[in-house]
């Protein structure tokens, strides 16, 4: 399949961390059927360390690839580092995505924002909106 | 197991088909349009070809000409009928909203140069009616143009009752009968079709070779030009390989129908039936004027392309209408237009058997799909939607 790198279908076929977190201290969901992709990631935070990340996806290879990743390179770190993870990042973890599934990598950058920014919310933790784009104004469902 | 159950979108060739076309690579290499001995030997096997063609339409030789494929004759088609109806100041097409980009885009592109199109809705959900077409009819109508079966959904239309509606009204009627030849038995005199397209490679011929039928004095417009070629109306050397080929498989394929296509009906039909059995899912297309080798269905709650992939590590090759696997943002228009709402159209898959298919490859099917259904199900966050109750079904 030369779709896909190795490591995109390692992902895809073997993905990790997918679940729930009954107990999340953080959730994010972002996408939305209509364009076929959504991602929802649960976080559970303590000491400001990720000491466990899930994972459930509606979507294409990449995108379940992409969620697999993403979650395998923030889990353990700090949520600052966590906020730092970047599409690009994900992307070159993967060995690269095509052109047009680049957005699926996006997706997993803005499910993880979106989780730490519940997990902000429901601790009163002060934060920047400007930290978090809203997957709304992406123009790949437009 | 390895499955091909993609024929919809390319079949193997036959080695009927391979074996008809090899002496023309080395042996009779000539160009048709040379005076001489080696040049004429390959006019000779054009001709034979033509002939073959003809028959398997029952039309006349000098009715076909060979184009590059399905697409090229969808295009010549429609393009011939507009510049005739303009001349006569007619400039409204009757189509439908699931044709083939071979034909919308065609129409797209006439749009703008000021046609005006009606394309008939799908509104029962599977098949369009002879009776839409009728009531579309007008004084200026040009063209109808409907394919003959849906590739997608695997939809037979109403093609001699369309056929004898447009004779009756004076209108020409064009054919996408891509997906149809080979598999159905077409008269084009009987059914009172103007114009049809065909492919080579949708009945074990080979790709980049197709055939379009117009009814002697219906005048075409080029959209090749240079030599005088197919009776003028198409430039370019004939790639006469392929062209025998292409008839070798036809009459094949068409010699063969009674025998072949039960066959592969009953298969759909036993895939059918075990793939129904999985919770919210529908069979797309119409349920009895059916391909004898499709089956679509909706899969509620997953992606289609994941699910192709997937199906392919268990051998199984087959085809989706989601975004994903388009290439574009949006899921297929075919399965748009019979109602199927973008979330579940996202979650298609298309199984397209030919005879070579297998009873116990239609087991290996029935086996794995609904596994990879269940696996992509139990990881997406829609289907916990769908099962907590926070998103009604659809399906």
């Amino acid at each position: 399949m030369a779709l896909y790198s190795e490591k995109v279908m390692d992902h895809f076929m073997n993905p990790r961390n997918v679940g729930v977190i009954e107990d999340a201290s953080g959730v994010g969901e972002v996408g939305n059927a209509k364009c076929g992709d959504i991602m929802k990631i649960y976080l559970k935070i303590e000491n400001d360390i990720i000491e466990d990340v899930k994972f459930e996806t509606f979507g294409c290879g990449s995108a379940i690839a992409s969620s697999s990743m993403a979650t395998e390179m923030i889990k353990g770190k700090s949520i600052h580092e966590a906020m730092a993870l970047t599409n690009k990042a994900v992307a070159e973890a993967l060995d690269g995505l095509p052109a047009h599934k680049l957005h699926c990598s996006v997706l997993a950058e803005e499910a993880i924002k979106n989780a730490l920014k519940d997990y902000y919310d429901k601790n009163n933790i002060p934060y920047d909106e400007k930290q978090f784009p809203d997957c709304e104004h992406c123009a790949h469902c437009e | 197991m390895h499955v091909y159950a993609d024929n919809a979108a390319t079949t193997a060739m036959s080695q009927v088909a391979i074996n008809a076309m090899l002496p023309y690579f080395n042996k009779v290499y000539g160009n048709p349009s040379s005076l001489h001995s080696v040049g004429q030997e390959a006019k000779e096997a054009l001709d034979a070809a033509r002939a073959t063609v003809a028959q398997c339409l029952g039309c006349e030789p000098r009715e076909i000409i060979f184009t590059s494929g399905g697409s090229e004759a969808d295009n010549q088609a429609i393009i011939s009928a507009a510049r005739y109806g303009a001349r006569k100041n007619k400039k409204h097409i009757i189509s439908t909203a699931f044709e083939h980009h071979a034909v919308l885009h065609t129409l797209n592109k006439l749009e703008k140069e000021g046609f005006e199109v009606t394309y008939l809705d799908v509104k029962n959900g599977h098949n369009v009616t002879a009776q839409q077409v009728k009531d579309a009819i007008r004084p200026d109508t040009c063209l109808v143009t409907t394919m003959y079966a849906n590739n997608e959904i695997g939809s037979v239309l109403p093609i001699a009752e369309i056929g004898a509606i447009c004779k009756e009204a004076g209108v020409p009627f064009h054919t996408d009968a891509v997906q149809a030849v080979g598999h159905l038995h077409i008269n084009v005199k009987e059914q009172n079709i103007d114009m049809l397209s065909l492919s080579g490679h949708k009945f074990h011929g080979p790709k980049g070779v197709g055939a379009l039928y117009v009814r002697r004095g219906f005048p075409l417009v080029n959209v090749i030009e240079g030599g005088a070629q197919e009776r003028g109306k198409r430039a370019g050397t004939e790639n006469i390989a392929a062209i025998c080929g292409m008839a070798a498989a036809m009459k094949d394929a068409c010699d063969h129908i009674d025998e072949n296509m039960p066959r592969v009906a009953a298969m759909r039909d036993r895939l059918i039936e075990g793939l129904s059995k999985i919770p919210h899912c529908a069979l797309n297309g119409d349920p009895v004027n059916r391909l004898p080798g499709n089956v679509s269905f909706c899969f509620e709650g997953i992606e289609g392309e994941s699910l192709l992939l997937l199906l392919d590590m268990k051998g199984v090759c087959a085809s989706s209408g989601s975004a994903c696997t388009s290439g574009s943002l949006d899921p297929s228009h075919v399965l748009l237009a019979i109602g199927r709402v973008h979330d579940v159209a996202h979650g298609s898959l298309r199984l397209s058997l030919c005879e070579y298919n297998t009873e116990e490859e239609v087991d290996h099917i029935l086996e794995v799909v609904p596994q990879v259904v269940q696996y992509l199900r139990n990881m997406s966050p829609v289907w916990r939607d769908l099962q907590t109750g926070k998103r009604e079904y659809i399906l």
